[in-house]
């Protein structure tokens, strides 16, 4: 059963001084697929997610690949390219007319303990009313296996809405969950 | 309920007239670190990067290349170190190279997962470097050592920046 987490956002309530805010953090239960923040502020002019993750049950030992929605979008208003390389190839793929984004990738069940995937999503000008939204990730897992379990992937995304995003779904797409030991950061950014 | 500092500078160094610039004692407050390298050797060198004062075997990566012709991936496994430039030594002088290490969980008790964004150039030579690190240890991350591989000394207007990142 794919369940679904919902970070919501603790309230700012005083003032801050920083141009760089955490939003919310999210951690993962082992039972669902997909990580929420929801109810993003409008005050901040960019969004960064970092992040660690690993999957729950598919004991595979090559990188699975995590999606990004946003505001609850699932139609063909997607795209997004990406180069990366697993320590022997370097490759290249773009995507046109998705319905969601493939933004990184993490590390599967079966990795040895405690090995993690990791990105960081750069979310430009996120609450524009009159521009697409634009992703740059990077992301990679190693594992120290010499083989193809190990990769490092650098993407680009494009939301084609012109709607303030208030909503970014993460979802893994090995078909299996994110384990406990997998969280999810959001920050803001705020411009002068 | 005021908000704290998220992205906060731990600790600034210049490294001139030396070869080896060490972060000691990093608090274990922080969620992530980021390392910020902007620097050139009296003579092209590159720079040897361990944690914990740790060599042997524990570290691996996996990397995504441009040198301005080639692009490539490669790897390495059971490894001493994380080298930057990994392609190039890099300039002297007035000619830096840039590098950042996104250091994730690395008070954790996972192993420490880095990714690594490396930029040389040299008007004629130079690279692209994008990485993925594993330093195999889930102990806390309390010091980084920066070594220039072959101990030429840090030119003047090298920095050397720690930050820590806080999540909620």
């Amino acid at each position: 059963m794919i369940g679904a987490i919902v970070a919501g956002l603790t309230g700012s309530g005083g003032a801050s001084l920083s141009s760089y805010e955490s939003i919310a953090t999210a951690t993962g239960t082992g039972s669902s697929a997909t990580i929420t923040f929801s109810s993003i502020p409008s005050t901040f002019k960019h969004l960064q997610i970092r992040g660690i993750a690993r999957g729950t049950a598919n004991g595979g030992t090559t990188p699975l690949t995590y999606y990004i929605n946003c505001n609850s979008d699932t139609g063909s208003n997607y795209a997004y390219h990406r180069l990366q390389g697993d320590g022997a190839t370097a490759s290249a793929l773009g995507q046109a007319t998705q319905t969601k984004i493939y933004m990184g990738v993490y590390a599967d069940s079966g990795y040895s303990a405690n090995i993690m995937g990791t990105m960081v999503v750069d979310i430009l000008d996120y609450g524009s009313t009159s521009k697409y939204k634009t992703f740059r990730a990077i992301s990679g897992v190693d594992d120290n296996s010499g083989t193809t379990g190990s990769q490092i992937s650098l993407r680009s995304g494009l939301w084609m809405s012109t709607s303030a995003i208030s909503t970014i779904a993460i979802t893994n797409n090995g078909g299996d969950n994110f384990s406990t030991s997998t969280t999810f950061a959001l920050y803001g950014i705020k411009e002068a | 309920m005021p908000a704290g500092a998220t992205y906060e500078p731990i600790a600034t160094t210049t490294g001139s007239g030396t070869s080896l610039v060490t972060f000691s004692s990093i608090p274990s407050t922080y969620t992530d670190l980021r390392l910020i390298v902007f620097a050139s050797m009296t003579t092209g060198d590159t720079i040897d990067v361990n944690f914990n004062g740790t060599s042997g075997t524990s570290y691996s990566y996996t990397e995504l290349t441009g040198n301005g012709t080639t692009a490539a991936s490669t790897r390495a496994t059971s490894y001493s170190k994380f080298l930057i430039p990994r392609l190039q030594v890099s300039g002297t002088g007035t000619t830096k190279f840039m590098s950042i290490f996104d250091i994730f969980s690395y008070a954790g008790i996972t192993n420490k997962t880095c990714l690594i964004t490396t930029s040389c150039d040299k008007n004629g030579s130079g690279s692209v470097e994008r990485t993925v690190g594993l330093f195999r240890s889930t102990s806390a991350i309390t010091s980084i050592s920066l070594q220039t591989t072959n101990f030429y000394n840090y030119d003047s207007g090298s920095q050397f920046t720690l930050y820590g990142i806080k999540a909620a």
